[in-house]
């Protein structure tokens, strides 16, 4: 029954009439009602600035606008800002401002030791997840001299090693030529996190989402099935 | 780029690697202050000071070469007061004032070069040095990476645009011009490392991954410098 308490707890992200305007006037986000069910994956299209970017980056508080965000149930303030940046892990568009640590796995570690881990359990948990990602042999390198798809895998592990409950990936296959775009997809289906994926590869949308939401100037112009939105928004080339 | 050298410098496993970074921290502030205490026509003072580094830089499997190469970074500014004390007719001075901040460089570095940044870093806030500055220590060796990765890249496509051709007035333009949109694509990145960092937890401290206790070599490493370097200032 929609609005039953239920409904909204089980709920990954339940959001309503958010709003956000950057200092320099434009408004990025005009009105965003949005939601993803636990262990949903949904895919956000639409052009440059339409407005994706600035709408993930409210899931776990990096920006504040107007309007309501619940993240598993609660709603992000200043009190809750901590438990929902270990709920929602947010990997960027861009792998080289996710890597800031001087080796691979310090890197992984930085999130488990900021959430209070021990350093022991933080490096056996970085260990764990690299291994998972398919990057055990590089923990002692530095991130910046990796590839860009094997920068990708250490910034997904960097971000599973929080051990989220939703995952939001910007632009996850930018930059990646089609094999590793391949085995990157082989990893995120193998993930059992909800997932908001923003992209622009259709392929991408089909072969990890059931469902897409289209952004347009900073409102939501259409939602629904990833083909019938790929189709009615015409979001392929050939 | 010099700090990557120094980073996978730091990553070295010699015993000079394994000591406590808050016994080579001591170590490096007893040397600075031996150093600088040391009167000018102290010149035998100031070879044994070299000796010690030496000693140190080959303990570390560091090369010397490289340590003195990057120290001599330093040169150039303390050269200019070294110029004027020369030119009011104290030469020796002048020479003790270069020789201490090349030593003084060469100190340094070989703490930076056998110690992780994470390392040194909880050393300073273990001594209870403000966590503010250490954070701006912490950014800006990040940071200096994004800024000199940005600078490369844009020099590549100047290069690429046939920027050898300018004249040297439009070579002043384009590099006030390069220096403009550096700084500002610098910010972006920056401020985007920052979302990052936020994103994964972080609440104004970086966590050591590996803190080790300090340990009774560790003491014996720093009584050793405190006794070199006492024995050099007094004895010469």
């Amino acid at each position: 029954m929609p609005g039953h308490p239920h409904t909204i707890v089980s709920r990954a992200i339940h959001i309503r009439g958010l709003r956000y305007q950057y200092p320099d006037g434009t408004q990025a986000l005009n009105g965003i009602d949005f939601h993803l069910e636990t262990g949903e994956s949904v895919a956000l299209f639409g052009a440059n600035g339409s407005g994706k970017t600035t709408f993930v980056l409210h899931l776990n508080g990096l920006l504040r606008g107007e309007g309501s965000i619940e993240i598993c149930g609660m709603p992000l303030g200043d009190a809750t800002l901590e438990q929902i940046r270990s709920k929602v892990g947010v990997v960027f568009q861009d792998s080289d401002e996710q890597l800031f640590m001087p080796t691979v796995l310090e890197d992984v570690a930085f999130g488990p030791l900021n959430l209070g881990l021990s350093p022991n359990d933080a490096l056996t948990r970085a260990r764990t997840v690299l291994k998972r990602v398919g990057m055990a042999h590089a923990l002692e390198r530095a991130p910046y001299h990796l590839s860009a798809g094997e920068k990708k895998r250490v910034a997904i592990a960097g971000v599973l090693a929080m051990d989220p409950e939703i995952l939001v990936l910007d632009e996850p296959t930018t930059f990646l030529d089609p094999p590793t775009r391949r085995d990157l997809l082989t990893l995120l289906r193998s993930l059992p996190q909800a997932k908001v994926v923003v992209t622009h590869d259709a392929n991408l949308a089909r072969a990890l989402t059931t469902r897409a939401v289209f952004f347009d100037q900073g409102r939501i112009a259409g939602e629904g099935d990833v083909i019938e939105l790929i189709q009615r928004f015409h979001w392929e080339y050939s | 780029m010099h700090h990557l050298v120094i980073d996978r410098w730091s990553r070295g496993s010699s015993s000079l690697h394994q000591r406590d970074p808050r016994a080579k921290l001591a170590a490096l502030l007893v040397f600075l202050i031996a150093l600088s205490t040391t009167p000018p026509a102290a010149q035998g003072a100031f070879a044994a000071y070299a000796v010690l580094l030496i000693l140190a830089a080959n303990r570390a499997q560091l090369p010397i070469l490289g340590l003195a190469g990057r120290a001599a970074l330093i040169l150039p500014f303390s050269a200019t007061f070294a110029l004027l004390t020369w030119w009011s007719g104290d030469s020796l001075r002048a020479l003790a004032l270069a020789e201490k901040s090349f030593l003084s460089g060469v100190a340094a570095l070989l703490l930076v070069g056998t110690t992780p940044l994470t390392g040194w870093t909880a050393a300073l806030e273990s001594w209870r040095v403000p966590r503010m500055l250490i954070l701006v220590i912490q950014f800006v060796y990040r940071y200096l990476f994004v800024v000199a990765e940005q600078a490369q890249r844009m020099r590549w496509a100047a290069v690429c645009r046939g920027s050898q051709r300018e004249s040297k007035t439009g070579g002043f333009r384009l590099a006030a011009g390069l220096v403009g949109v550096l700084f500002a694509r610098s910010w972006q990145r920056a401020d985007g490392i920052y979302h990052a960092m936020l994103s994964r937890g972080f609440r104004g401290r970086f966590v050591p991954a590996a803190p080790a206790p300090f340990r009774a070599s560790d003491a014996l490493f720093f009584s050793a410098c405190l006794a070199g370097c006492l024995a050099i200032r007094i004895l010469l």
